[in-house]
C-alpha cells in the first residue's frame, strides 16, 4: 500500500497529512509535486490543506489548472482513491471532480475551531470504519467553507447519498446553530457518485494524535486502509 | 557639490544638523542624495538604536544554552539533543495604525523572515496587541483589521499562532501597538548567519520585485504621528503570503542543501540594511549595481531602489561554486532570483548603477559607529506613585456588578473572536490552545515541549518603570511555570514614546534596568528584541509598554501541567505571595477610573520558589494558572470548562473585592485532587510557601460565599456566555 | 487592446461580503442604499488587434479561470 500528498505551491498541510500517513498510520507515503504526472504508484491520492497559489483568485481556482489534476482526474475515472482536505476540498470543487463551490464563511472570518460532524453515509471507502449516524470531533480552518451548490445538484447529491458529513452538535442533533460557516444543508464533506473522490472541510489529520485533543480523524485514515485491504 | 535647501533634506530626513555634519566628516565630502537617504535610515532610530543601545547593554545576554545573542537576525537557544530554538518579537506599531491590515500582515511577514533566514523552520507565532477601546468606531477598524491582517497572513504561509495577548486602554487609541513574536525550530549544527564569509563571493536578490512601497518605512517608524497621516500611506507595504510561503520553502532547501554562504531579509530600510549588515557583521564590503535589482515599478532611482521596503525579499550569497544550483531551487518555487553584485575586502558599500557608482560609503560607518546617545532623563516615579488604602475601594459596587462588568469587558473577556480567527494548530503541533495562559507546541521527532508567553502591563510601567517591568519579568516566569516549564531565554518589544523628552527616556531606562534586573535574577538570558520609540501622536504618548517573550521547555508529556480543571471535587489553592493589593490593579482602573498606588517589591525570591515548586511536584498537581491582571477572579477562568466551575470560600481576612480583584507578583492557583491534599501541603511547607485552600472545582456553576453567605452565583451556562460575548458583541454589529 | 472583466455572484447566491457593506452603510446613514453586490474586476492588456477576437479570448479566461460558473457570472467589455 503506498500513499501520496500532492504538494501545491502554497499547500500548508501537507507535511500533516504526510506525518499522520506515514508515522501514524504507518503506510509508506510520499509528496507529489504539482508537476507531477504519474500517478499509478498510489492507492491514495490526497489533496490537503492550504492556500495554493495563495487562493487570490478563489480558493483551489488555479491550482485545478497543475499539471498534476489531469492525471489526478484520470486516476479518479480509473476508480482511485482521492481525498481533499479543506484546500483539496475546494481544488476537486473547482475541477468539477465534485459538485458546487466554496463561498466566503458567513460570518466573514477564517475560523479554526473543533467542530463536530456527523457521519451521514458509512458506505464509502473514507467511512467503513464509523458507526451508523457517529458523530466526530474534528478542527476546521477555512475562509471559504460555506458549501453551495445549484437546487438540482444538491437534490442529485442528497438522493444519491453523497453527503457524507454534515456539521452537528455533540449528539449528533443538525440545524444552524451548530453550522460554523453557513453551508447549504450543513454540508461538511460530499463524495462523488462513484464513491472514490471525497472532499472534506475539516482537518482530519489535525486530529489523529491524543496529543492534539482528538483521534477521530484516525476513522476516517483507517477506513481507507479497510477498503484497500479489503480490495486486495 | 552640496545641497541647496539642507535644512529641509535634512528634516525630510530626519536628520540632525550635527548628524549631517558627521557624515561629511566621514565621506571627507558632501553626500550626494543617494548617500544622505542610505545614512537617514541606518542611521534612524529603527535601524541604529541611537537613543537605546547604551542601556540596551545592561540586559543579561548570555547564559548556558545560548546559541547566538543579540545582534543577529534572532536569538538562537540550545533545547537538547542537537535542536535549537530560534525566535524574536518585533514590532510593526507605526505601520499597523495607517494600514492595519497590511501593517499587521507585513508585520507578520517580517518576523517569519527573521527567522527562517536562520535556517529554521517558524513552528510558533504569538501576537501582544494592544488598542484603544472597543467603544470607539475607530479603535474597532483597527481592532479588526489587524486581527484579519494577521489572520491573513499568518494562516496562508502556514505558521500557527498560538497565542499572544490583547488588551484595551486608551492611551492606545492612536498609536496600536503590534507586537509579534515568532520562534522557529532547527538542529544546532544547522543554524545560517548573515555574515559575508568569502571575498568575491557572488550575492543574489531574490523574491519579490522592487516598489516604491514603504519608502522612508524606517523613519517613519523613528518619528511621531501628526495628522498628515493621509500624506504617509503611500508609505505603506503591501504583503504578499504566497510569495513568502514559496521563499521559506526555497530557502530552508537552498540552505539545507549547502548552496548558501549567508543570508539575510530585507526588512526595515530594505536593501541597504541587508547589503550594509551582512558585510558589517562579516568584516567584509559589499557592492552591488542596482539596475540589475528585479523592479516593479519604471523609472525607479537608486535612491528608491536601495530604500524601498518591498516585502518578501531576501539577499543570498551563494557558496562560492554553488550558484546554479541556487538558482534552480528558487526557480523550482517559481521565483526571481538574480546576481546582483559580491562580497569585497574593501570594508564599504559600494553601490553601482550599470557603470557608474552612485553610493560609497565605509560600511562601519552605517553600523557600529553610528551616532548614539545618552539622552536627558527623568525618575517620574516620584510623581506618578501614592499611597492608597485598599480599605477605600470596597463596598460601593456589588460583587455581582462587578463580575458582570469584568466578564463584559474585552480586556477580560474570553478572545475566541481574536483566536479562532487565526490557524493556531496547522503544522500539527500545537498541545495547548490559545486562550489558556501560555501556548505548548511539542516538536515531532523529540519528546520536548516548548512553552511560550508574550506579557506586558503598561499600567504597571506606567507607575513606577522599574518595579512594573520586573513584575513583568516575575509573571511570565510564572506564566512558563505554571506549564511546568524551565525557561530557556527571553527576547523584549520595547515599546515607548518620544525618546527625546527626558520623562520617555526615564520611563524607558527605568524599565531596561528592571527587566534586566529581574532577568538576572531568574538567570534567563535576553537573546534579542526590539525597540520601538515614537508611539505618540499629537505630543501624547503610549503608555510605557516593555513587552517580554519568553520560551520554556518540558522534557516528557507527563510533565506539562495545563490550566483546566479536571474533575469534580478537586480541591482549589492559592500558593506564593498573598498579598493582594489594588495599585495599578485593573479593578480600581475600570471602577474608580484611575491607575494609581505604590507597587509593591517585586518578592522575586518567592517567585522563584513557586516556580521550583511547580516543577517539581508535577505530579500533585492537577491544573495551574498564575494570578496577574485582574487577580484571583481573572486567573481562575483559565480553568473554566464547559463542563467544571468553582465553588470558592473567600477567607475572611480578606475584603471580597481585594481577593476577587487585587493584584500581586507572585502568586499562582492550583487545583490537586483530594487525595493528594496531605502530601501537597506538606511539600509546600517543605519550600516554606504560603498557601491557602480556597475551593473546589464543581460540575455545572460558579459560586462565591464568605462567612457561610453566598455573594455571587450563577450557572456556568450563562457565566461562559457572557464571558465568550464580551468582544462579539462590540464586534459583530 | 485593453479590457475590463467584471465578475460578480450570480443573483441566487448568498453574497455575505454584500451583505455585510449594505448594512454597514446603512448604519452609517446611507438608507437610500438599498443592495449591495460584492465582485470582481480584473483589468486586462491583450495582444490582439481584433476586437471579435479579443472578445471570445476574454470571454474563454473569464469563464475559465476569472469566474467559477457555479456561483459567478461575469461581463466582458473593451476599453481601450
Amino acid at each position: 500500500m503506498k500513499f501520496g500528498v500532492v504538494v501545491f505551491p502554497g499547500s500548508n498541510c501537507d507535511y500533516d497529512t504526510y506525518h499522520v500517513l506515514n508515522n501514524v498510520m504507518g503506510v509508506p507515503t510520499s509528496f507529489i509535486w504539482h508537476k507531477d504526472t504519474v500517478l499509478s504508484d498510489y492507492d491514495l491520492i490526497v489533496l490537503p490543506g492550504g492556500f495554493s497559489y495563495g487562493d487570490y483568485l478563489r480558493s483551489g481556482a488555479i491550482a485545478r489548472f497543475s499539471p498534476v489534476m489531469n492525471a489526478v482526474k484520470e486516476y479518479s475515472e480509473k476508480g482511485g482513491l482521492v481525498l481533499g482536505i479543506c484546500n483539496g476540498f475546494q481544488v476537486l470543487l473547482e475541477s468539477g471532480l465534485l459538485k458546487g463551490a466554496m463561498l466566503r464563511n458567513r460570518n466573514l472570518h477564517f475560523i479554526c475551531k473543533h467542530v463536530y460532524i456527523k457521519v451521514r453515509n458509512i458506505n464509502t471507502p473514507f467511512t467503513n470504519a464509523l458507526k451508523e449516524g457517529q458523530v466526530l470531533r474534528i478542527p476546521i480552518a477555512h475562509a471559504d467553507g460555506n458549501y453551495f451548490a445549484s437546487e438540482e445538484d444538491l437534490k442529485n447529491i442528497g438522493a444519491n447519498n453523497q453527503i457524507v458529513f454534515q456539521y452537528s452538535d455533540n449528539n449528533g442533533k443538525i440545524n444552524d446553530s451548530v453550522n460554523p460557516n453557513g453551508s447549504l444543508l450543513n454540508i461538511a464533506a460530499i463524495i462523488n457518485e462513484n464513491g472514490n473522490v471525497l472532499g472534506m472541510m475539516p482537518h482530519p489529520e489535525r486530529a489523529s494524535e491524543k496529543i492534539l485533543g482528538s483521534t477521530d480523524g484516525k476513522y476516517i485514515f483507517k477506513s481507507i486502509i479497510n477498503y484497500l485491504k479489503n480490495r486486495r | 557639490m552640496g545641497f541647496e535647501n539642507l535644512d529641509k533634506i535634512l528634516e525630510e530626513h530626519n536628520l540632525t544638523k550635527s548628524e549631517y555634519e558627521r557624515i561629511v566628516e566621514i565621506l571627507g565630502r558632501e553626500p550626494n542624495i543617494t548617500e544622505l537617504g542610505v545614512f537617514s535610515v541606518m542611521w534612524s532610530e529603527h535601524c541604529s538604536y541611537k537613543s537605546s543601545r547604551i542601556h540596551l547593554k545592561k540586559l543579561p545576554t548570555k547564559g548556558k544554552r545560548v546559541v547566538q545573542g543579540p545582534g543577529e537576525n534572532a536569538g538562537v537557544v540550545d533545547i537538547g539533543d542537537g535542536y535549537v530554538a530560534v525566535f524574536k518579537i518585533e514590532s510593526h506599531n507605526h505601520p499597523s495604525f495607517i494600514e492595519p491590515y497590511q501593517g499587521a500582515a507585513t508585520g507578520v511577514g517580517g518576523i517569519l523572515r527573521d527567522i527562517f533566514t536562520m535556517g529554521a523552520r517558524p513552528v510558533a507565532v504569538m501576537d501582544s496587541l494592544r488598542f484603544g477601546s472597543l467603544e470607539k468606531p475607530l479603535n474597532r477598524q483597527i481592532f479588526k483589521g489587524v486581527v484579519a491582517g494577521i489572520s491573513g497572513y499568518g494562516n496562508s504561509v502556514g505558521v500557527p499562532t498560538v497565542g499572544g495577548e490583547t488588551c484595551f486602554d486608551d492611551s492606545f487609541t492612536y498609536n496600536p501597538l503590534v507586537n509579534v513574536f515568532c520562534l522557529g525550530i532547527t538542529k544546532k549544527d544547522k543554524v545560517f548567519y548573515a555574515r559575508a564569509k568569502h571575498v568575491g563571493a557572488k550575492v543574489f536578490y531574490a523574491g519579490a520585485k522592487t516598489g516604491r512601497d514603504g519608502i522612508h518605512g524606517a523613519t517613519m517608524a523613528s518619528a511621531e504621528f501628526d495628522d498628515s497621516l493621509e500624506e504617509k500611506r503611500p508609505n505603506v507595504q503591501v504583503g504578499d503570503p504566497f510569495k513568502e510561503k514559496l521563499l521559506i520553502e526555497a530557502c530552508l532547501e537552498a540552505m539545507d542543501k549547502g548552496v548558501v554562504s549567508s543570508i539575510q531579509d530585507m526588512g526595515a530600510a530594505g536593501l541597504t540594511s541587508s547589503s550594509v549588515e551582512m558585510a558589517d557583521r562579516g568584516g567584509k564590503g559589499i557592492e552591488i549595481d542596482v539596475s540589475k535589482v528585479p523592479q516593479r515599478e519604471e523609472g525607479m532611482t537608486p535612491y528608491e531602489i536601495l530604500l524601498s521596503e518591498s516585502q518578501e525579499r531576501m539577499l543570498i550569497v551563494a557558496e562560492p561554486g554553488r550558484e546554479n544550483e541556487l538558482k534552480k531551487i528558487f526557480n523550482k518555487w517559481d521565483l526571481d532570483i538574480v546576481e546582483i553584485g559580491q562580497i569585497t575586502d574593501s570594508g564599504k558599500f559600494v553601490v553601482r548603477e550599470k557603470e557608474k557608482i552612485v553610493a560609497e560609503i565605509p560600511v562601519s560607518s552605517l553600523t557600529s559607529s553610528a551616532p548614539k546617545y545618552d539622552r536627558p532623563y527623568l525618575n517620574i516615579v516620584k510623581s506618578r506613585e501614592k499611597e492608597i488604602d485598599n480599605n477605600d475601594y470596597i463596598g460601593k459596587f456589588s460583587i455581582e456588578k462587578i463580575i458582570n462588568g469584568f466578564l463584559d469587558d474585552p480586556n477580560i473577556g474570553k478572545k475566541n473572536w481574536v483566536f479562532e480567527q487565526y490557524d493556531h494548530m496547522v503544522q500539527t503541533n500545537t498541545v495547548v490552545y490559545p486562550g489558556r495562559g501560555a501556548a505548548v507546541i511539542r516538536i515531532k521527532g523529540t519528546d520536548k515541549f516548548l512553552t511560550m508567553t508574550v506579557d506586558g502591563n503598561p499600567d504597571y510601567v506606567y507607575l513606577n518603570p522599574y518595579e512594573g517591568t520586573k513584575r513583568i519579568v516575575a509573571e511570565s516566569y510564572l506564566n512558563i511555570s505554571v506549564t511546568g516549564a524551565e525557561p530557556v531565554g527571553a527576547t523584549n518589544c520595547l515599546n515607548f514614546g518620544n525618546p527625546e523628552k527626558p520623562e520617555i527616556m526615564g520611563e524607558f531606562k527605568y524599565a531596561v534596568e528592571g527587566m534586566g534586573d529581574a532577568s538576572k535574577f531568574f538567570e534567563i538570558p535576553i537573546t534579542g528584541g526590539n525597540v520601538s520609540f515614537y508611539n505618540e501622536t499629537n505630543g501624547a504618548a503610549i503608555k510605557p509598554t516593555p513587552v517580554y517573550g519568553l520560551v520554556g521547555i518540558v522534557e516528557g508529556e507527563d510533565n506539562i501541567i495545563t490550566s483546566n480543571f479536571k474533575d469534580e471535587g478537586d480541591l482549589i489553592y492559592l500558593v506564593g505571595n498573598l498579598k493582594p493589593d489594588f495599585s495599578g490593579s485593573f479593578y480600581l482602573k475600570k471602577y474608580y477610573k484611575r491607575v494609581e498606588g505604590v507597587l509593591k517589591k517585586t518578592p522575586l525570591e518567592i517567585v522563584k520558589k513557586v516556580g521550583t515548586f511547580l516543577r517539581e511536584n508535577v505530579k500533585l498537581i492537577k491544573a495551574a494558572n498564575d494570578v496577574s491582571q485582574g487577580g484571583v477572579f481573572v486567573s481562575l477562568l483559565d480553568f473554566i470548562t464547559d463542563r467544571f466551575g468553582y465553588f470558592l470560600q473567600i477567607p475572611e481576612v480578606f475584603s471580597p473585592e481585594l481577593f476577587l480583584f487585587g493584584e500581586t507578583a507572585g502568586m499562582v492557583i492550583v487545583s490537586i485532587s483530594s487525595e493528594n491534599q496531605y502530601n501537597f501541603e506538606k511539600k509546600l511547607r517543605e519550600f516554606s510557601l504560603d498557601f491557602r485552600k480556597i475551593g473546589a472545582v464543581v460540575s455545572e456553576s460558579i459560586k462565591i460565599e464568605m462567612l457561610n453567605k453566598i455573594i455571587y452565583v450563577s450557572s456556568l451556562k450563562s457565566f461562559i456566555k457572557r464571558y465568550e460575548n464580551a468582544i462579539p458583541k462590540r464586534m459583530e454589529v | 487592446m485593453k479590457a475590463k472583466i467584471t465578475v460578480k455572484l450570480k443573483d441566487i447566491v448568498l453574497d455575505p461580503q454584500g451583505n455585510t457593506i449594505l448594512h454597514s452603510l446603512n448604519e452609517m446613514g446611507y438608507e437610500k442604499i438599498t443592495k449591495v453586490r460584492q465582485g470582481k474586476v480584473f483589468f486586462v492588456e491583450l495582444e490582439e488587434t481584433s476586437k471579435e477576437k479579443a472578445r471570445a479570448l476574454l470571454k474563454e479566461i473569464a469563464h475559465k479561470v476569472l469566474s467559477n460558473p457555479v456561483i459567478e457570472t461575469y461581463e466582458v467589455e473593451i476599453i481601450g
